[in-house]
Formats: structure tokens, C-alpha cells, sequence
């Protein structure tokens, strides 16, 4: 297989290079260690799952490669460039849609997505369509000049995919883009992210705790406990190493096991402290 | 929904080089500092109630202290210069320093919501989002400059009404509030709650005002206050101001360089310490 054949149509030349790349990688707070040797590279194109109980240590990974914080040791690379030394330009690459609600709730939509267009330097010509292009393919037309703090929870939801699209991003990275949110608004998240994936081919990295959605979603999934991955596959691949009939619900039991009551003692507070306020912010 | 439009463009080259992507230093911090301008001035325009309740204060301080003071005398002013005249300026400098101690609160609030974290997602550099976080509070002080200067019309103190005159004290203003804000976010990155900020902000708030010459000459203070007013950048932009509304003898270039090179330090230690509010 030439690298050039597997590009996907409108691909930036850079993508020869894995979307993502990372080897070894080390993060810790304190005495936690919060990442402990991640390795793991997604192919172009590809929409790739990290999945794992509260405090695997998904989040933190996916700081580090949106240059939010620096591993301990290890390293990162989007497209080829590292995410320590060409930071501005990695981030130039990325759409984030962080696990957090992170849209200005004193802004309106349509100011939100146009404040990132500006960050990501679009041309002036072009920001007006363009933040009109997404807003639009979120489905948020007609309420884009009401502020945010009017929204619905999957409606601030859409407008932070939104903002993440508006730079038209290589790599979009999508920290639980369902939390909070109804059965409803879930569907209709998920069937966007499927749409832009048909459209434009776009590498996704996505992380979720709503196996079956990871399961239809997904083309590849590592599975995170404690830092590290314990399992990577295709979610066929996962499934069939139960025996049949396994569900990804199962193989996420096999692999995180009891350990999982421990786990939310210790380390995940803080997590689900901050999953509550979302939530309470969703309302 | 079929139409979905957000393709990447055709390949080009050109379109994924980094020197399209990114523009220079030189454009890209006015650029980002324009930025934060024109979102906070939306913030401003969606909500009008904080500019109204801000304007209390200053309102308050001239009316009741000034009038007041004016009228015991107790205050040496320099000769044809009425107290309250001489006292407008530093409630100027004043409440843009009570709007600027506010930014470090919010930054921890946008830490809190979120919104950081995307901010700093961006193309930005650290320093180009402090500064631009530094500049939204020079805007929002500067609807504090129009109060005093409208509210010092209706009480017919004698200012200078040079434009020019006028531009350059929109600009110390600027300046100060933009120091102001920095030093909260700077200790916004060493205290990171916004409990403790509040605490500290209140702290220090009180101190710099009446360490400075806002409200009286640094002639009438003891020496140890004459030393901490000197070090003090709000004396700096106070001097300013009285120099260009009332025509004082003031050191304008002096002011002006002390400003500045709080303003690149201010930066500087905040962005420094942002890192700390991203872990
Ligand atoms: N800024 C921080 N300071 C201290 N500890 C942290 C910090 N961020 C994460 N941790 C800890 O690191 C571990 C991994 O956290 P991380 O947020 O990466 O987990 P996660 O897999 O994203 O969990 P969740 O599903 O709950 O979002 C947890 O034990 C967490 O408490
Ligand atoms: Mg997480």
C-alpha cells in the first residue's frame, strides 16, 4: 500500500504521516500516574475509539495531544509534527471538542463559532460563510444569534462541534461528546458526527462511556484501565475474543473487571465531580 | 440532513504550510488582541447591567467624598485646582482598577466552565491570550472614563477638553486596567480558587488606591507611604490623567514608560503562570 493511494480525497499533504502517533507516553499528577506507557497510532481516516472507566486516563492523553499539558515522557505526533515542538501548528490541525461544556454561555452561537474562527486565523473574506457553513451543519440556523445561555444541552453540544469544525480540521478530537445528554440529543450528536465523517473523510479520535455507540461507531477501539491500554482491536476483533454473542459491554467488564469500584474511591472524584457540574450546567 | 458542507478544500499544499496557516508574530498578536476587544465589547453590548452598576460607585465617591472633602478643605490641591476636580482623575483610575481585579475572577471562571481549556486549544500562544484577556479590560475601563467624564461635565469641573488630550487619557486608562488585570491573573495562577482570589483581590484592591495619589498629593503622605506610592503604577497613571484634564505639572513620559513596562511585565508573569490554571 502507497501512502498516497490510502490519502482520503482533500487530504492535506501531511497526512502521509499518521494522523496520530504515540509512543510510550507518561503522565502523572502527584502520585498519581494517570497515564503509564501509552502506545497507540491511528491510521488516516480512521475513527478511533479510547474507551475506559472514569480516571483511565483518556482525557489526560488526548491533553497532551492537543498540547494542553506535556507528558513526563514519551511522545505525540499529529501528522508528523510533535506536540512539543510545533505546538501552534498541531493545534492549527485539530478540531477539540473537550469532555467539559466549553462554550461561552455570554455569547451567542453565532459569536462563539466566529470567535474561533478568528483564533484559527481564517481569512476575513472567508469567516462570515464559513461560521454560517458549520453553524448550519450542526443544525443551529435558526437559533445562532440567541445566546448561548438560552440553548438546550445537545444544542451547546452541536455548537461546540461547530466551533471544533470551523477551522476544518484533519484530526477532529471528541472528548465525550455525549455527556449529559439525553437518549435524543445522543442520536443526534452521533448521526452529525457520522455525517461529517461520509463527507469529508475526516480522521476522529472520540472517547465514550456508551459502549454500543463506540461499538456501531468505531472502527478501532483501545481499551484504557489504569493508565494503560489493556486491549485494541476493531470492535469485531474485541467481541470475537469472548466467544460469540459478546457485546462491547462485556469485553469493557472483562478487561476493567471489579477493579472499577476501586477506581471511583480513588482516583475519579475529581472526574465525576466535574462530569456533575457539566450537567448541573446541561441542567 | 444532506447538505453538509464543512469538506476539507482541495488539496493544496499551500492551504496546510505552515507559513499559511500561521501569520507572523507581528500580525498575529494585534490580531488576537482585536480579538478579545471585539468579543468583550459583544459581552458588553449583551449585557448592559454591569456597566450601569459599575457606574455607581464613581458616582458615589465624587458626589459624597469629593463634595464633601471639598468642602472641609482638608486636602492641599494645587492653586485654582477645586478638590474635586483634582480628585476625578483617581476615581477614574480608581474604579478601572475595581473592573481590571475582576479578570482574574473570571479567568479562573472560564478555567471552571471550560472555556480555557478551548482558548488554549487554539493557535494562541500563552502571551498573545493574556495580552488580549489584558486589552478586554481596557475596553470595559474605558466606559468607566466616559461616566467621570459625563458626570464631571454636569458638576462643571474645569478639564481640559483637548481631544488629543482626551485620547491619551483613554490610553493611560487602558494601560493601568490592562496592568491591573494581569496582576489578578497572576495571582489567579498562584491561588487558583476564586475564593481565595476574592479574598486577596479585596486585599490589595484598598491598598493601591490609597497607596497612590488618587485621592491626595504624595507630598501630604508619610515617607513610607511617599515609598510605596512610588512603586505603585497607579500613582503613575493618576499623574497622568491630572496632567492631561487639568493641566497639573505632571512627568506624562515618565507615566507613560512605567505603564508600559508594567503592562510587558504584567504579561509576562501571567502567562508564566497560565499553565498552572490549564493542568
Ligand atoms: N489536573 C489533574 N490534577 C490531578 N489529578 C488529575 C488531573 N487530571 C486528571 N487527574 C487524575 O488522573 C487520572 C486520569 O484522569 P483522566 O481525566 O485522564 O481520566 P478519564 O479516563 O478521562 O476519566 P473520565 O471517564 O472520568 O473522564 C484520574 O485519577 C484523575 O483523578
Ligand atoms: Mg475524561
Amino acid at each position: 500500500m502507497t501512502a498516497e493511494t490510502a490519502l482520503p480525497a482533500g487530504a492535506p499533504p501531511d497526512e502521509r504521516q499518521l494522523p496520530v502517533a504515540c509512543t510510550d507516553l507518561r503522565v502523572s499528577f502527584g502520585t498519581v500516574q494517570a497515564v503509564d506507557g501509552v502506545s497507540f497510532s491511528i491510521a488516516p481516516g480512521e475513527v478511533f475509539g479510547l474507551l475506559g472507566p472514569n480516571g483511565a486516563g483518556k482525557t489526560t492523553t488526548i491533553r497532551v495531544l492537543t498540547t494542553l499539558i506535556r507528558a513526563d515522557s514519551g511522545a505525540v505526533s499529529v501528522f508528523g509534527h510533535d506536540t512539543r515542538t510545533a505546538a501552534m501548528l498541531v493545534r492549527h490541525l485539530i478540531g477539540y471538542l473537550p469532555q467539559q461544556l466549553s462554550a461561552d454561555f455570554q455569547l451567542t452561537g453565532y459569536e462563539n463559532v466566529w470567535l474561533f474562527a478568528r483564533l484559527f486565523d481564517l481569512p476575513r473574506g472567508q469567516r462570515d460563510q464559513r461560521v454560517r457553513e458549520v453553524l448550519a451543519a450542526m443544525g443551529l440556523d435558526d437559533v445562532r444569534d440567541r445566546l448561548v445561555s438560552t440553548y438546550s444541552g445537545g444544542m451547546v453540544r452541536r455548537l461546540e462541534l461547530a466551533q471544533a469544525l470551523v477551522n476544518r480540521p484533519a484530526l477532529l478530537v471528541l472528548d465525550e461528546p455525549t455527556i449529559g445528554l439525553d437518549p435524543l440529543a445522543r442520536g443526534d450528536v452521533w448521526e452529525r458526527v457520522r455525517e461529517l465523517r461520509e463527507e469529508t473523510g475526516m480522521t476522529v479520535l472520540l472517547t465514550t462511556h456508551y459502549m454500543e455507540e463506540a461499538d456501531t461507531l468505531c472502527e478501532r477501539i483501545a481499551l484504557m484501565h489504569h493508565g494503560r491500554i489493556r486491549s485494541e482491536g476493531t470492535p469485531a476483533e474485541l467481541k470475537a475474543r469472548l466467544g460469540p454473542g459478546a457485546t462491547l459491554d462485556d469485553v469493557f467488564r472483562h478487561d476493567v473487571g471489579t477493579a472499577i469500584e476501586d477506581e471511583e474511591m480513588t482516583g475519579g472524584g475529581r472526574d465525576v465531580r466535574r462530569t456533575r457540574r457539566t450537567a448541573q450546567r446541561l441542567g | 440532513m444532506s447538505a453538509v458542507r464543512v469538506a476539507p478544500p482541495s488539496a493544496s499544499a499551500d492551504r496546510w504550510s505552515p507559513a499559511t496557516l500561521m501569520p507572523p508574530w507581528w500580525r498575529l498578536y494585534p490580531s488576537r488582541i482585536l480579538t478579545f476587544w471585539l468579543v468583550e465589547l459583544r459581552k458588553i453590548r449583551h449585557d448592559r447591567t454591569e456597566l450601569y452598576t459599575r457606574a455607581v460607585q464613581p458616582v458615589l465617591w465624587l458626589l459624597i467624598f469629593g463634595e464633601t472633602f471639598s468642602r472641609i478643605r482638608a486636602i492641599p490641591t494645587p492653586p485654582g485646582i477645586s478638590y474635586l476636580a483634582y480628585l476625578s482623575p483617581g476615581i477614574m483610575a480608581q474604579s478601572a482598577l475595581f473592573i481590571a481585579i475582576f479578570f482574574g475572577i473570571q479567568i479562573i471562571w472560564e478555567r471552571d466552565s471550560g472555556i480555557l481549556t478551548k482558548l488554549m486549544a487554539t493557535p494562541t500562544p500563552r502571551l498573545a491570550l493574556i495580552s488580549g484577556k489584558a486589552f478586554a479590560a481596557g475596553v470595559r475601563s474605558v466606559s468607566q472614563v466616559v461616566v467621570i467624564l459625563v458626570l464631571s461635565a454636569i458638576l462643571q469641573i474645569h478639564f481640559d477638553w483637548n481631544p488629543l488630550h482626551l485620547l491619551g487619557v483613554a490610553a493611560a486608562v487602558v494601560l493601568g486596567a490592562a496592568f491591573f488585570s494581569c496582576l489578578s491573573m497572576t495571582i489567579a495562577g498562584i491561588v487558583l480558587h476564586r475564593e481565595r482570589l476574592m479574598g486577596v483581590g479585596q486585599a490589595i484592591t484598598m491598598p493601591l488606591f490609597f497607596a497612590s495619589n488618587a485621592l491626595y498629593p504624595v507630598k501630604v503622605m508619610p515617607g513610607w507611604l511617599q515609598g510605596l506610592s512610588a512603586a505603585n503604577p497607579m500613582s503613575y497613571e493618576v499623574d497622568a490623567l491630572r496632567g492631561m484634564l487639568l493641566g497639573t505639572p505632571s512627568a506624562l513620559l515618565l507615566d507613560f514608560g512605567v505603564l508600559a513596562i508594567a503592562v510587558v511585565a504584567g504579561v509576562a508573569a501571567a502567562a508564566a503562570l497560565l499553565p498552572r490554571l490549564a493542568r
